[in-house]
This record gives C-alpha cells, sequence and structure tokens, in this order.
C-alpha cells in the first residue's frame, strides 16, 4: 500500500545540510492504523510530508498504491494528493472566511465533481463528525475540536485511500482529544489507512503499531495495540 | 471553476479592504490619466470625414513672398488657404465632380420676430453649394442650396440645430425668414447635430472649433462685401482700401476643397491646377518655385500637424506614469499573495495543481483590474471636465464615448494583469509543505 525504500532527505542552506530522513524505509499495509512517534526534528514530519507528496525526496523509492511516486510532475503528484490522500493537522488549517460548507468543499472543487454529488459528499462528511447543523458557520465560531472535526470531515470528503494526520490533537485539550481520537479509530474501521505522527504515548498506543523514528530512521517497530487489521471484505465495503 | 475563483477573488479582497483599495486605487488613477491624454489625442488625431477621404481634396498653391517662405520652420510647404481669385478661378474647372470655396464672416442675428428674442452675434460659414453634399453634412430639415442661389446670390440660409432652436424654437423652420444683419434670408435647410473634430475644412481658424452657427452662399458675401472673420495673411505690399481690392489681392482667406471621384480626375486636376500657376507665373505672380498640391484629408490633418508633438509626449508621459502606477501595484500584490502563501500551501496539499493557483490568482488581478478601469473611467471623466474647465476650445475633444470607455477598462485589465503577473507566478512556486505547520 505505501511502501518506501531507503528514501532520504537532505535540506541544503549555503551554510549546512540537514538530513531530515537517512535511508528511511517504511511499509505499510492497506487498512492499517500506524502512529509516527519520535522526539523532535527526528523527521516524523518530513516523512508525513513526503508520504502526502507534499515533498519531494533525494534517493530511494516510494511506491503508493503500488505506483511509484517518485518522478511523478507536480501535476501528478496534486491529482494524487487530490483523489488518493486526506490531510489532518495540528492546527486544523481551515480557511477562515470560508463557512464549514465552503471549507469541505475545496479538494471536490479541485476534483472537478459537480455541485449535487459535492453537495452530497460534504453532508455525508459533516453528518459523520456531527457538525452537519453547523454548515453556515466559520472556523472561529467553533470550539478547537469541533475544527479539528471539520478538517476531518475536510479529508474524509474526496474518499481518501490514505488519511495522514499530523498531532492531529496537539491543539485540544483531553476530552477533545480523546473524542477525534475515536473518530479516526471509527473512521480506520472504516478501511481508510491511517498514518499519524504523535508526541502521545497514549494515542500511539491505540494504533495498531507504532513507528519510531529517530535521526530521520525508523528504529524501532512495535505494534501498542492488539487490536487485528480490517477484514478485506468489510474495507471493500467501506471503499 | 471560473465562477468559483471570482467568488475567492471577491472574498480576498474584503479580506483585506484596504489593501484591495490602494490597488484599486493605483491602477484607477493610473488608467484615468491615460485615458484622458488618449481620448484628447484619439479625437485630435482622429479623421472626422474618413468615409469619404479617398475622393475629397484640399488644395494649396504657394503664391507666398518669394523671400521669405510661408512657414519659416518649414520652408517647403505653400499658404494652408487660398487668394479668393486663385479659388474662383480653379473652381471654374469642371474636372473636379464637386468643389466648394469657403470662409469665415459673421452675422448679427435678429430672432425678434420671430420668437421675441434679443439680437446675437454668430459665426458664420460663406461657401458654395457642394459644401453640404462633399461633407456629408446631415440636415433635420431641408438641405442645401442650389446652383442659382450662388450665381444669383440669392438670400438663403442653412442653419444649425442650435441656432434653429434659438430663433425659432424646435419646429421646423425651412422656408422662414430669419434677418441676418438687417437682411431677411429665406431658410433652406436646418443641420442635425454635426461637429466633426478636428475640423478638417478649416484648420487656420480653429481647427478644434465648432461648427458655424449657419451658412451662407459665397456669393452672398462677395456681393454684400461682408467682412472677413476668420485668418487673412498678406505677404505683398498692395493697397487693401476696397472689398475689391481684397478680392483682387494676394491674400489668402479662403479654403478650397475639391471632390476627384478617380485617379485620372486627380491627375487631370493637378495638371490644370499646374497649368493655372504657370500662366499666373507668366503674368507676374506666383514667385516661389511650384509648390501646388492635392491633399486628402487625413493628409491635410498630419500634413498640418494638428495633433502637436506636445501631446504625442503627453500620452508617452502619461503611460510612464500608469507604468509607475502598475509598480506601485505589483509591489502591493506580492505583499498580499506572499502574504496568503499558507492558505495556497493549503489548497496545493488539497489537491490544486500549479495552474490552479495561477488561475485563481489571474481572476483575482483580473477583478483589481476591471474595477481599477471602472473607477478610472470616472476618474477620466473627472479628468476632461476639467480640461474642458481650462481650454474653453476643447469642448469638442473632452467627450467620453462608449469606445474610450472600453478602451480604459481594457488597458486596467491588461495592465492588472501585467502586473499581477510575477506576484502570482511567485505565489504559485509556493511549496505546499512550507507552511502547513503554521498556518
Amino acid at each position: 500500500m505505501l511502501q518506501m525504500q531507503q528514501v532520504s532527505k537532505v535540506y541544503r542552506t549555503d551554510l549546512i545540510e540537514t538530513h531530515a530522513l537517512r535511508e528511511f524505509n517504511l511499509h505499510v499495509k492497506e487498512g492499517e492504523f500506524v502512529a509516527v512517534t519520535g522526539p523532535s526534528g527526528s523527521g516524523k514530519t518530513t516523512f508525513l510530508n513526503i508520504a502526502g507528496l507534499l515533498e519531494t525526496f533525494d534517493s530511494g523509492t516510494y511506491q503508493l498504491d503500488g505506483e511509484d511516486v517518485s518522478r511523478l510532475s507536480d501535476d501528478a503528484r496534486s491529482r494524487i494528493r487530490n483523489r488518493k490522500i486526506g490531510f489532518i493537522f495540528q492546527s486544523f488549517n481551515l480557511i477562515p472566511d470560508l463557512n464549514l460548507f465552503d471549507n469541505v468543499d475545496v479538494p471536490l472543487r479541485y476534483r472537478g465533481m459537480n455541485a449535487a454529488e459535492r453537495k452530497r459528499r460534504i453532508m455525508e462528511s459533516l453528518e459523520l463528525v456531527g457538525l452537519a447543523s453547523r454548515i453556515k458557520h466559520i472556523p472561529a465560531q467553533l470550539s478547537g475540536g469541533q475544527q479539528q472535526r471539520v478538517a476531518i470531515a475536510r479529508a474524509l470528503a474526496g474518499s481518501p485511500r490514505f488519511l495522514l494526520a499530523d498531532e492531529p490533537t496537539g491543539n485540544l485539550d483531553s476530552l477533545m482529544a480523546r473524542q477525534v481520537v475515536e473518530l479516526l479509530e471509527d473512521i480506520n474501521r472504516r478501511g481508510t489507512t491511517i498514518i499519524m505522527v504523535t508526541h502521545d504515548p497514549e494515542l500511539a498506543r491505540r494504533a495498531h503499531r507504532n513507528v519510531h523514528v529517530m535521526d530521520g530512521q525508523v528504529t524501532d517497530l512495535q505494534p501498542f495495540a492488539s487490536k487485528p487489521l480490517i477484514r478485506p471484505e468489510a474495507l471493500a465495503a467501506a471503499q | 471553476m471560473f465562477t468559483y475563483h471570482l467568488r475567492l477573488a471577491f472574498k480576498s479582497l474584503r479580506r483585506n479592504p484596504v489593501l484591495s483599495a490602494l490597488m484599486i486605487g493605483a491602477i484607477a488613477l493610473g488608467v484615468g490619466v491615460c485615458s484622458t491624454t488618449l481620448t484628447v489625442y484619439r479625437l485630435m488625431s482622429g479623421n472626422p470625414i474618413a468615409h469619404r477621404n479617398d475622393v475629397l481634396y484640399s488644395v494649396t498653391v504657394d503664391n507666398w513672398d518669394p523671400a521669405r517662405p510661408w512657414n519659416e520652420k518649414r520652408p517647403d510647404i505653400a499658404p494652408m488657404e487660398i487668394a479668393y481669385r486663385d479659388a474662383m478661378a480653379l473652381g471654374a474647372s469642371k474636372i473636379p465632380s464637386r468643389h466648394v470655396v469657403m470662409r469665415k464672416t459673421t452675422f448679427v442675428v435678429d430672432p425678434s420676430r420671430t420668437n421675441g428674442a434679443k439680437p446675437f452675434q454668430v459665426e458664420a460659414r460663406l461657401a458654395t453649394k457642394d459644401f453640404f453634399t462633399m461633407f456629408d453634412t446631415p440636415f433635420l430639415y431641408g438641405g442645401g442650396w442650389d446652383q442659382a442661389a450662388d450665381d444669383g446670390a440669392q438670400n438663403v440660409v442653412v442653419l444649425t440645430r442650435n441656432t434653429n432652436q434659438k430663433t425659432f424654437g424646435d419646429v421646423n423652420s425651412v422656408g422662414r425668414t430669419l434677418q441676418l444683419d438687417g437682411r431677411d434670408y429665406k431658410v433652406v435647410g436646418v443641420l442635425n447635430e454635426w461637429n466633426p473634430s478636428p475640423k478638417f475644412y478649416d484648420l487656420n481658424n480653429g481647427a478644434f472649433d465648432e461648427p458655424e452657427e449657419l451658412f451662407v452662399p459665397l456669393s452672398v458675401g462677395a456681393a454684400l462685401e461682408l467682412p472677413p472673420a476668420g485668418n487673412v495673411n498678406c505677404w505683398r505690399n498692395e493697397p487693401l482700401n476696397s472689398y475689391t481690392d481684397l478680392m483682387n489681392s494676394d491674400c489668402v482667406w479662403h479654403q478650397f476643397w475639391v471632390q476627384l471621384d478617380n485617379d485620372e480626375q486627380v491627375q487631370s486636376f493637378r495638371t490644370l491646377v499646374d497649368n493655372y500657376v504657370r500662366d499666373q507665373k507668366a503674368l507676374g505672380r506666383f514667385p516661389r518655385p511650384m509648390n501646388n498640391h492635392l491633399y486628402r484629408p487625413d493628409e491635410w490633418l498630419k500634413h498640418n500637424r494638428v495633433v502637436r508633438n506636445d501631446n504625442r509626449v503627453l500620452v508617452g508621459l502619461s503611460f510612464m506614469f500608469l507604468a509607475v502606477c502598475l509598480l506601485n501595484m505589483l509591489g502591493l500584490l506580492l505583499a498580499k499573495f506572499l502574504g496568503g502563501a499558507p492558505l495556497v500551501g493549503l489548497r496545493r496539499a488539497l489537491g490544486a495543481s500549479r495552474s490552479m493557483i495561477f488561475r485563481q490568482h489571474l481572476v483575482e488581478v483580473s477583478v483589481i483590474g476591471v474595477a481599477g478601469g471602472l473607477l478610472g473611467v470616472g476618474l477620466t471623466v473627472l479628468g476632461l471636465l476639467q480640461i474642458r474647465t481650462m481650454y474653453e476650445n476643447y469642448e469638442g475633444l473632452t467627450r467620453v464615448d462608449f469606445t474610450m470607455g472600453v478602451i480604459a477598462i481594457a488597458i486596467a485589465l491588461a495592465a492588472g494583469i501585467i502586473a499581477g503577473l510575477y506576484p502570482t507566478w511567485r505565489v504559485c512556486r509556493t511549496q505546499p509543505a512550507s507552511y502547513l505547520k503554521t498556518q
């Protein structure tokens, strides 16, 4: 499903070179919920950006859904991002002057869907996160937890194969964080593969397995949970 | 997608109202200045008789001083006007399909018998009958006079719509009588609105003046010895004690135009003019080298430099001013777009390609351009009104027409897009990941 082999990424300035990822290897299977942990500056976010085709890498290979994405054009990467990947960010990244409906609408617009199909997906996504009644509200009128749920609805509206979450509970209090995690677990149970970067060991423990990153390399692969992966037939039904 | 981008553009403009207003103001100011000078330039350089350009010719012959040319800065050119005797002699030719000899005069109009109003003075044109046909003047009522009126110096008159309004009211006055300088004249026609700008048929007496208020046969002027109201230029020290002296002098004070419908006519008439001048030289006139010309209206306007170099320089300067405004706008756009880079990064992460982001921002600069253009048209109107207040003679040059309005908006749109290309390109280079953590 997602396979990185010997992936390296170096940030260069005139003065220094920073090796963000060094021969990074990871294989994520379809339907998995993987937590990526590690200290600040270890390369977690770089990994997530490369996994989400937001950044390129210098060497190695990366296959996503069976396709080698190493040398795709910018347009092709945009297309894959739009159709296969959903993003959830720590700071929600909602567009402040668009209401909830229009925020969730953004990725669907870029997919070129017709208005009726967009509306159906937006309403379904917002219903899933429990905010369908507030489509006319702007993000500033919502709590942090609600904003993150809108961001999740936006990520889900396009029915992505992967959900990449970067510290999704980092800006939330514990109660709201729990609600968001439960929502992510529910989404994963419906068949979406989730890769989540987190500092929170509690949250990491709820994933199927934990990938620990240190100095740009995977150092440890330990499943925290005994939860089985989703059955392929359930996955097919969810898709 | 266009309407989506349009909606985003309006939202973006509302997000930074002061910055948006500054950008729209900058482009409007530049376009306003440009359009004002362009409007004046365009009307100055226009050919109001373009549809008859191929058949009308202004005739000039050089009867000027052998020691000093008519125009010392341009010694090769002949006087703009022609002596009465030469105009009448050449006008007797049957080669042209039509011809007109004409000059300016003034009349005191006394409308007291028609509407009781007080007498007033007007500028008038004394012309031969073909004036109206050759210059395609539109008639509201009636028409011009006939050959008999020219031959018999009949007291007939064609009024402009304005003069008709002032003397008879808004009615058909054809057949009625109007008193000019104490004599009765029969109205034979009333012109509809007609304001050729430049006034090509008489550039020596105010190229941007409005047409005269009434028209009377030239022969009436001769019979009544009506004084000239336009320029009368003389070089020879000859006695001018009577009207007859003036008519027989070498003074130039008439305009002479002919209609030549084909090349053969042109060639024949050119030969006739040359032969006439040779004959006159034999009689001791025309001491300068042969310098006879037939000018089509466009050539005539160019030859007389109706559009002065100052105007061209002014247009150039106004475009430079527009460029300065655009540079300011470019800076503001750059600041605005780069300030919005985190949102661009987010949209890129959500699947927008570079070309989609490019189009989104291009729509936004187009909206700014069109808004600036509309405001610029308003500023153009104000600018032209100001020019009209300052220069009375420029009234005819300070009209904003639909075409100019469209041109102003097109300039603004193009200017907006040009100024927006670099900021748009820059923001499209935004790496999606760059701002997502900090957004």
